[in-house]
């Protein structure tokens, strides 16, 4: 087995798979709350834009993650607000802000480029791979793990604090009960509605981050779909990991792995038609869906938080 | 227990008020308690008892009136605020997280939790307590290991623990064998002596005789008298309830058993959570008869009427009605060997909220030659169907078209009797048919129930109403972890021996066992 | 000072009607931040945008071209919805029914009777959409597999394959490098009614009647709408849903995989860039705002029809991006989803400081009737 194959095998998938764990540990935080956000993939959309627009026009790779959090955030409260206190019907909800999100991303894609005109093809700042000394010498993880953007260095810290918070810190306590029984925490004083904000506004500020990732350092720059259906493969992960943060870095290396397999071949000149090498992930995650739930099915594993998806209220009589 | 005459009451809630659309749930009232004492708050279901109290623990806010404790005038905003003042309630439905355990239910919503809470030092506290009151329960295991009186005595431990004094315990006996709840008695007591003030929700007069030192009378909203319980009987309890004599008796005529109608034999199956929960039940139910099951929730009483309409796998054994083998059928050919069900979760399972009276009605017939011509209904037939049902059951509706969601709880019941009550073939299962339904409404299902059974059907009934069970039943079964531990005539059952059985004890030959 | 929700008596009627014209004046507000944003009056837009819509016949029959595919899978989709199964997947039934129906119009038509050409097109599309929709209905159903997943899942498989398809295998050779098919034979046209506006307008029509009846007036439509209302409830009444679940995604995907093979039939007659652009997902707009009632997705339909002609419209007259249609889809259902909530409750200002002094209760801010 020829090492270099191994080393970029290894490298592409941690960066192709950077965004993904951003936005999943992020939905599975939003979910955790009991809120279900389907429009991770317009959040990843405008923070992939916000990012590179702002990067291009300012120069700032710092104001470009900044405002990818805060676009991202923002869409998010929207959904949290239809969700939390107008009680709408999250799936609905949040395929519109999908829509909504993909559409505005488009549309702005077109006029945010210098003097109002396209964005699509120009080049911009992007995130620079910093070799970390003395790490990035070790045979095999080296050059892989320790030769990376700032943004997937994060995540070594990012994974397992997200893991810490969830289950050892108070908070994360609450946040648990409000996902499992929000009738018990609010009976208990936890304030439900604010931790749903909370989380759903969190977690799409991390979408936003992981759409900041893909335009700025994955794929570097603006095109139509830059997301490519992440944010969605993201939701599947969120199953896929169980709602734990830790096992989603499993699935994301599953997905950036499928990523690097479809680069490297398309690069080694395959007669496999680029198409259905395009399918791969789509399809991946169908099957891993599939395999999951008839595991899970078998155990009968408590999975989901019990009020995923269902809205809360306390004034019901009866 | 103290001398309550001239003190300050440690609580006072003077004329609250508290309305939902529709229904005036509390109408002006006013209750004190005292240091050191069980005040019962006695009424039928709906009479504003539980609201009352969520007031008083801030999940409502009162559209009038006002609370004080210790004499000083406050404001609860929320259930924060309830716990700040120490009160709190154990309710009927625990408020517990099935996924955590023991310790980390405690300190949600704890003041002061530290940022990383230490479990170890919450689980050491907790055993204190436990030891103190009799509380027996271990901290670390997850709720879904326990069982519900071990739940219900979390419960209470998440009060004491935050401090509380002021306990209301809302129908705490409703999942409790008559041994667990003497042992109820005694935590009240103790907790009593050491100057806790509780109050204790109930409907059942017997209760209140056994528990309280003081009872204040609720009656669709309004205080009808607060007595010293020394200073009371049943009857006149009963009559302050209700406000009419209450018939404690039902008419029965003799029993005359056919045919077997629904023969179970070594019937195994699990619970949601893959446990066994019938372990080897068998049992005959006759035509003309009413069998009923007596348990404590949760030994298997639920598995057993769900296994019976179709609605659970059996892992093993069988099940025939009227001679045919239908073990593990589906619920729709259970229904079409002529079993009907009337369901313990009424909005949940037996109705389609959103929807008609009418198309709830026809949600069993809807398949039938009355009501549909090949694929397509009649839209006429359905409503002459319900037009006639509506009448005949006296249900009070608005109108056939009204979505039956805003019926009130004894209606919608009479929705769901009447739609299986005219469907039956043979079998009804009926799970905890009176369970939340006013005396009017209880006496009208068990007059329905009895003629069933008249014209020639079995009836396999659930209840957790021992009372009911012996006025009703022609056979009462007791199930325990899973099996039937006994099956004794009614006209020879008495509480004692039933309730020994319900806790696991073995049926003497003679007499009751002491 | 609280505002507090309160849960009706009744489902309030007027809201109902209410709502969805309140979401559309939203919309048309937000859009017209958006236009002045852009430098553009709102006003002249949405003039020329109604014009460009509404005005005159050729006007007017692009619109109902585009209202066809919203129609079909409007339908689709609210009653996968009405089941509470959320299909997403519209769009890759819609193309694998554009794909099918290509298929047959190229590859068989020589083989078939001339007469047979056009209805084996039709029911190609149909079937190819049926089934697509039938995989994850299947999954769903026996496997409890997420639906949103997998019907989005297979809609990017469906559109990379009918790409790859057109680009490559099934390339016109004859097509000057153009990526697409080559043009069908006249027997595999959908005859046109004027214009561009082809007999799926009256298939539209005559599959709304049907499913309204179907699900009003059915035993089968009763099982769907308690099934959708409360499954437990239906599970309870021997209500088979898994069985239901793939027969109604089967109907479902037939109606999208129809609105494919009426594209690429009656409007492009071959199959090419262009046939995937959001139908499916906008559908998702229409079944919701038509309250998954076939009138409404009809009539909602022909709404967003309107909005994307004239966006169209405006993008060549005044330079605007495409992009705007979709945003002002976007912004149609957040004031929509919000609004639902008053059909069933309504908000009452409460003042604060309940003593013995009474509270009362200010003015209500919605009365049910």
């Amino acid at each position: 087995m020829d090492i270099s194959l191994l080393v970029s095998v290894l490298t592409i998938t941690l960066r192709a798979g950077t965004s993904l764990v951003y936005a999943t540990v992020g939905e599975i935080y939003t979910e955790r709350s009991g809120i279900l956000n389907l429009g991770v993939e317009g959040m990843m959309m405008m923070g992939a834009l916000a990012a590179f627009a702002v990067a291009y026009h300012t120069g700032s790779l710092a104001l470009a993650l900044l405002v990818a959090l805060l676009v991202g955030g923002l869409l998010a409260a929207v959904h949290a607000f239809l969700s939390v206190s107008l009680r709408a019907n999250q799936v609905v909800s949040g395929l519109t802000l999908t829509l909504f999100g993909t559409g505005m991303a488009s549309f702005l894609g077109q006029r945010l480029g210098p003097g109002g005109t396209y964005l699509v093809g120009l080049v911009g700042p992007s995130l620079k791979r910093i070799p970390i000394p003395i790490l990035s010498e070790l045979p095999l993880v080296g050059p892989s793990l320790f030769n990376q953007d700032i943004l997937t260095y994060g995540l070594y810290i990012f994974v397992p604090l997200a893991g810490w918070y969830l289950y050892k810190t108070r908070p994360g306590l609450y946040l648990r009960a409000v996902g499992e029984n929000p009738q018990t925490a609010d009976a208990m004083g936890i304030h439900v509605a604010a931790f749903r904000y909370l989380y759903t506004i969190l977690g799409g500020m991390l979408a936003g981050l992981g759409g900041a990732h893909l335009s700025l350092s994955y794929t570097k720059g603006w095109a139509e779909n830059i997301t490519g259906g992440r944010g969605w493969i993201a939701v599947a992960l969120v199953i896929f990991a169980m709602w734990d943060p830790l096992r989603a870095v499993v699935g994301a290396i599953l997905f950036g792995g499928i990523n690097a397999v479809q680069f490297r071949m398309q690069a080694a000149g395959t007669t496999i038609p680029s198409a259905l090498l395009n399918m791969l992930p789509y399809i991946a995650t169908i099957l891993v869906l599939v395999v999951i739930t008839w595991w899970e099915t078998l155990r009968k594993r408590i999975g989901a938080p019990a009020a995923l998806g269902l809205p809360y209220a306390r004034e019901e009589k009866g | 227990m103290s001398e309550t005459s001239t003190r300050q009451p440690v609580l006072r809630m003077v004329g609250i008020t508290k309305r939902f659309p529709g229904v005036l749930a509390n109408d002006h009232v006013t209750l004190d308690l005292y240091e050191g004492e069980v005040l019962a708050l006695l009424g039928e279901n709906g009479a504003g008892k539980s609201t009352l109290m969520n007031v008083l623990c801030g999940l409502y806010r009162p559209d009038e009136g006002a609370i004080y404790v210790d004499g000083r005038p406050i404001e609860i905003r929320s259930p924060r605020d309830a716990y700040d003042l120490g009160i709190g309630m154990v309710h009927q439905n625990f408020m517990l997280v099935e996924t955590m355990t023991v310790a980390e239910n405690v300190v949600l919503g704890l003041r002061g939790l530290p940022f990383r809470p230490d479990f170890s030092d919450v689980s050491e506290g907790l055993r204190d307590i436990s030891a103190r009151y009799g509380l027996e329960v271990d901290p670390d295991a997850y709720i879904w290991q326990l069982s519900v009186g071990e739940q219900q005595r979390v419960e209470i431990l998440k009060l004491l623990y935050r401090g509380a004094d002021i306990l209301i315990l809302d129908e705490p006996t409703a999942v409790l064998t008559p041994q667990e709840v003497d042992d109820l008695v005694r935590v009240l007591r103790r907790m009593v002596a050491e100057g806790k003030s509780i109050v204790f929700i109930t409907h059942k007069m017997n209760e209140v005789m056994v528990f309280s030192d003081r009872v204040t009378v609720l009656r669709q909203g309004r205080v009808t008298a607060t007595l010293p319980t020394s200073g009371t009987s049943p009857q006149e309890l009963a009559r302050l309830m209700v406000g009419r004599e209450v018939l404690f008796r039902l008419e029965k005529e003799p029993c005359r058993p056919g045919p077997p109608v629904l023969e179970v034999e070594g019937l195994e199956a699990l619970n949601d959570k893959n446990l066994p929960a019938l372990r080897g039940v068998s049992l005959t139910l006759r035509a003309g008869e009413i069998v009923g099951i007596a348990g404590v929730a949760g030994n298997g009483q639920r598995e057993l009427a769900e296994v019976v309409t179709g609605l659970r796998t059996a892992v093993a054994g069988e099940v025939r009605v009227n001679e045919t083998c239908v073990t593990n059928c589906s619920p729709l050919e259970m229904i079409r060997v002529g079993v009907s069900h009337v369901p313990e979760d009424r909005v949940g399972v037996g109705l389609v909220g959103s929807m008609a009276v009418s198309d709830n009605l026809a949600l069993k017939g809807y398949r039938g030659p009355e009501l549909s011509r090949g694929p397509v209904l009649l839209p006429s037939a359905v409503q002459r169907f319900a037009h006639d049902l509506i009448e005949s059951f006296d249900i009070a509706t608005p109108g056939p078209e009204t979505r039956v969601k805003f019926l009130s709880g004894g209606n919608l019941q009479k929705t769901i009797l009447a739609r299986e009550l005219t469907a039956c073939g043979g079998l009804l299962v009926a799970v905890h048919p009176t369970r939340g339904l006013d005396v009017g409404a209880t006496e009208a299902v068990r007059k329905l129930l009895l003629e069933q059974r008249n014209q020639g059907n079995a009836v396999l009934l659930i209840s957790e109403d021992l009372e009911e069970l012996m006025a009703v039943s022609d056979r009462i079964a007791v199930m325990f972890e899973g099996q039937i531990v006994d099956v004794v005539p009614a006209a020879d059952a008495d509480v004692a021996a039933l309730g020994l059985m319900m806790a696991g004890g073995r049926p003497e030959p003679g007499g009751v066992a002491q | 000072m609280r505002v507090v929700i309160e849960k009706r008596e009744a489902i309030s009627r007027s809201a109902r009607l209410l709502v969805p014209i309140i979401s559309f004046v939203f919309a048309l507000i937000f859009g017209a931040i958006l236009l002045l944003a852009s430098g553009v009056n709102p006003l002249v837009t949405y003039a020329a945008m109604a014009r460009g819509a509404l005005g005159g016949r050729h006007a007017l029959g692009e619109t109902l071209v585009k209202a066809i595919p919203l129609m079909f899978t409007g339908l689709g989709v609210s009653l996968a919805f009405r089941m509470l199964f959320w299909n997403i997947g519209a769009e890759g039934q819609l193309a694998m029914g554009g794909l099918a129906a290509t298929g047959v119009a190229l590859f068989l038509a020589g083989r078939l009777p001339s007469w047979s050409v056009l209805p084996a097109v039709i029911v190609a599309g149909m079937v190819a959409g049926a089934v697509w929709g039938a995989i994850p209905a299947l999954l769903r159903a026996y496997l409890k597999v997420n639906e949103t997943i997998t019907t989005l899942m297979m809609n990017y498989i469906a559109i990379l394959w009918i790409s790859h398809l057109y680009h490559g295998p099934w390339r016109d050779p004859g097509g000057y490098g153009f990526p697409g098919t080559a043009q069908f034979p006249p027997e595999a046209w959908l005859p046109r009614l004027f214009d561009r506006v082809h007999l799926g307008i009256l298939l539209a029509v005559v599959a709304a009647a049907i499913l309204w009846f179907v699900i009003q007036r059915t035993k089968w439509g009763f099982e769907i709408r308690v099934t959708g209302e409360n499954p437990q409830a239906a599970r309870y009444a021997g209500i088979d849903i898994a069985r239901n679940i793939v027969l109604v995604m089967l109907l479902s995907g037939a109606l999208c995989g129809l609105a494919g093979a009426c594209e690429v039939s009656g409007v492009m007659r071959r199959l090419q860039q262009g046939l995937t652009v959001g139908y499916g997902y906008t559908a998702i707009i229409v079944a919701w705002m038509g309250q998954l009632n076939p009138l409404g997705v009809l009539l909602v339909a022909f709404l967003l029809a309107v909005i994307l002609v004239g966006g169209d419209q405006i993008q060549l007259a005044m330079g605007l991006p495409a992009a705007m249609a979709f945003v002002l889809q976007g912004a149609l259902l957040f004031p929509m989803l919000g609004g639902a909530l008053f059909t069933e409750y309504r908000l009452r200002i409460v003042r604060t400081g309940a003593r013995v002094t009474a509270v009362t209760t200010s003015s209500a801010v919605e009365e049910a009737e």
